[in-house]
């Protein structure tokens, strides 16, 4: 039998990703938090605090990288492309509208065009889970996820934890609930591999539908909890998501009952830490996550965090290109 | 070996033939297509014009896999009749039942007959499957009486489950009349709407939708539940995943109704963690289960609830799998990988005798859809033959496969157990290098 899969307990089943990968990520590719260790983010976040986008060294000059969107974008898109500009790289914009996607041509194949026109790296944002995954397998540049799926968009936990860094001065024991569509959010993925692998203590707050049981079992550290009033108290860092409607519509939960429950109001935000920040990976939509009063408040990062996109994006392309 | 010899006598061998309860060293005797005598060893008494030495190997009654996916008509990209019952020769299999959900579906006696025609270029007994409801849209039965007449063996509508109650009633219904079993393809689709994988801790940690495992126990149980309620219904459950659904069937088996259900060899070697990152090669449907499920199929394996073992075997095109996950085509092949599976997993890692899963390759399936004379080597049975080394060690090599197709995640995969000869109606259609 292949070697890992022989034993006959189910824990011997965790087959390591390298046994069937056909090759592995190209040096420099960022497909996800869940892989990296405490080191490599550090050394991340180190980086980004560098990084001016106003003043920075032209690192990437003669660089040639493609943003490749299948999906639609503000903030990641600009801040990417504002990142790899400050440092001097060449960017181009592909959309899956208006070029061979739209004429059906394979991921794989458009991947291996963009590689053969001089493309030294893909920034990749797609609707399907795994789609920079297969996007590395196959090709020897480095792939950097801008957001796959429900899976991850590991710049956006970067530019978070940053973030979160400048407000907080460390990690050491703090305390951070994320509130509202757990299920649907690469977001929120991201953000718990980053902030327990950091020793942040997480709490996830929504009704089931939205936050699984099972999304406990991501990584270690993680408790759920239905009650927005329990998941406020002590925490330091509250991260709210877009609620969906199209989505809560599918699930049979009305928005009258989210806003009542959910809802980040300025008198639940007073449960939380007296210094607690409010974050919001955007777009928000007032009065539905959270009200205006809270969107605006002393407390809100919300800005900060678009801010703090483009030295994260700066720090992450730089890595993948070498250049630092 | 000459392949139109009219005679064949197969010595030395161990002979376990699990209907007819031998498992013991014993000659074979096979003439004009049929199993002409069954002696011990040198006891013989008619003469052959050849012999097989089959000293230090298994003989077995010739293997029946109840479900795989020959593609043709329609998609011979993939596969064709040709090439898959080679697949199926070279994995010991020497009568496969084919699914209907071809391009367009087998949901006509004109498909079947032309499924089943010798210019098919099949090397195995072909039994076609044909669909349950015209072109398997679940709205209106078929003809299954003449369906049945021109070679149908079952009926289903595979790829995709007969959900109306009130359609699958009066399939089981009309099943019953003509004494024609049912094939399930359990799985609630209202509820795995755009689903890849199982629903668990690996579909969230991939943020990929699954596919609770209620979605096929709940309609196992309703199944069950209409089969106990008509008078000789037959119930077959297609590559059953979950521990929900086998509590299901043996419900009914106690209640005496006439279920039955097989389970496939990557259900029993493989579970949803080792999908990994995103390799579609582990992509099927029913998809890899938890490891609470797979032990229980392994339970089930060994206290005689499964029926069968069956591959599901279905060929895809590279260009159909080496996409993202979510759009990659679902299904395995598995006619080759089969018994190397069920020996090293089932055999040696899980000491299941190899008379019981000998029962789950040969008379198990043959009872399913009431094969007659096959799936034990009588005296007067078809001269369907498998025999195999359960010592040898080999390594699978899909680039040499016999399949038109190459999705398979036991590549490169070590096994014990191999197929040395596969004999077909007294023919010789596979001997191993």
């Amino acid at each position: 039998m292949c070697p890992a899969l022989a034993a006959s307990h189910p824990a011997a089943y965790h087959a390591p990703f390298a046994l069937y990968a056909m090759n592995t990520p190209a040096r420099g590719s960022l497909l996800g938090i869940e892989h990296l260790d405490k080191k490599q983010i550090l050394g991340l976040l180190q980086l980004a605090r560098r990084m001016h986008p106003q003043k920075a060294r032209p690192l990437l000059r003669g660089k040639r990288i493609v943003l490749l969107f299948y999906e639609a974008s503000t903030r990641t898109r600009t801040s990417f492309e504002f990142a790899a500009k400050s440092l001097g790289a060449t960017t181009t914009l592909v959309l899956s509208s208006g070029s061979s996607i739209e004429k059906g041509e394979s991921l794989i194949d458009t991947g291996n065009t963009l590689r053969a026109v001089g493309a030294d790296c893909i920034v990749m944002r797609h609707p399907s889970a795994g789609a920079p995954h297969l996007m590395a397998k196959h090709l020897d540049i480095p792939i950097v996820n801008a957001g796959d799926g429900m899976h991850e968009h590991p710049s956006q936990a970067l530019l978070d934890a940053l973030t979160i860094l400048r407000h907080k001065k460390s990690f050491k024991g703090l305390q951070a609930t994320i509130i509202g569509d757990i299920f649907h959010s690469r977001v929120a993925r991201s953000a718990c591999y980053l902030l327990t692998r950091m020793g942040v203590r997480m709490t996830l707050c929504g009704p089931p539908e939205l936050v699984p049981e099972v999304a406990a079992t991501l990584t270690p550290g993680i408790r759920i909890t239905r009650h927005i009033e329990e998941g406020l108290r002590g925490a330091d860092v509250v991260m709210l998501l877009r609620v969906q409607s199209e989505r809560l519509a599918g699930m049979k939960i009305h928005l009258q009952d989210y806003i009542a429950r959910y809802q980040m109001t300025a008198a639940r935000l007073r449960l939380a830490g007296r210094d607690a920040i409010v974050m919001h990976p955007g777009p928000i939509i007032r009065g539905l996550e959270l009200t205006a009063e809270v969107a605006d408040c002393s407390q809100s990062v919300i800005v900060d965090e678009v801010r703090n996109g483009v030295p994260t994006r700066m720090a992450i392309l730089a890595r993948a290109l070498g250049r630092a | 070996m000459n392949n139109a010899s009219k005679s064949l006598l197969i010595k030395g061998g161990h002979l376990i033939d699990p209907a007819a309860k031998i498992n013991a060293p014993m000659d074979l005797l096979l003439r004009e297509g049929r199993v002409a005598e069954v002696a011990a060893p040198n006891k013989i008494r008619g003469t052959s014009e050849e012999k097989f030495n089959a000293r230090g190997l298994i003989v077995a009654p010739g293997f029946i896999d109840l479900h795989v996916h020959l593609r043709e008509p329609g998609q011979s990209y993939k596969e064709s009749f040709s090439s898959g019952t080679s697949a199926a020769a070279a994995g010991g299999f020497t009568s496969v039942c084919t699914m209907p959900n071809t391009v367009p579906v087998v949901d006509t006696a004109d498909l079947v007959s032309w499924q089943r025609s010798p210019e098919r270029g099949a090397v195995v007994n072909v039994f076609p499957i044909a669909a349950a409801t015209q072109a398997s849209q679940g709205q209106t039965l078929t003809d299954f009486s003449g369906l049945q007449r021109a070679g149908a063996v079952a009926v289903t509508d595979d790829g995709k489950p007969i959900l109306h109650d009130e359609i699958m009633r009066a399939a089981l219904q009309l099943g019953a009349e003509l004494n024609l079993p049912i094939v399930q393809h359990a799985e609630d689709t209202r509820v795995t709407e755009n689903c890849s994988m199982h629903f668990g801790p690996s579909s969230f940690r991939l943020g990929l939708r699954g596919m609770p495992s209620s979605a096929e126990s709940a309609i196992v149980e309703r199944d069950v539940t209409l089969t106990q309620q008509i008078r000789d219904a037959r119930l077959h459950v297609a590559h059953l995943s979950t521990a929900e659904a086998l509590k299901a069937v043996r419900r009914g088996k106690r209640a005496r109704a006439r279920v039955s259900c097989e389970v496939t060899p990557h259900h029993f070697s493989l579970i949803d963690e080792n999908i990994g990152e995103y390799d579609t090669r582990f992509k099927m449907n029913p998809p890899l289960r938890s490891a609470v499920d797979r032990e229980a199929i392994l339970v089930a394996l060994a206290d005689g609830t499964v029926d069968a073992i069956a591959t599901d075997h279905a060929p895809h095109a590279a260009h159909e799998k080496e996409v993202e996950f979510e759009r990659a085509a679902f299904g395995i092949t598995g006619l080759e990988t089969a018994l190397g599976l069920a020996i090293s997993q089932l055999h040696r890692e899980h000491k299941i005798p190899l008379a019981r899963i000998i029962e789950l390759f040969s008379s198990g399936p043959a009872r399913v859809f009431d094969l007659k004379n096959r799936g034990s080597l009588a005296s007067g049975s078809f001269a369907d033959v498998t025999i195999f080394d359960p010592k040898k060690r080999w390594t699978f090599d899909a680039a040499k496969s016999h399949s038109l197709s190459r999705n398979t995640p036991f590549n490169g995969w070590q096994f014990t157990g191999k197929v040395i000869a596969t004999i077909v109606g007294g023919k010789i259609v596979y001997l191993a290098d």
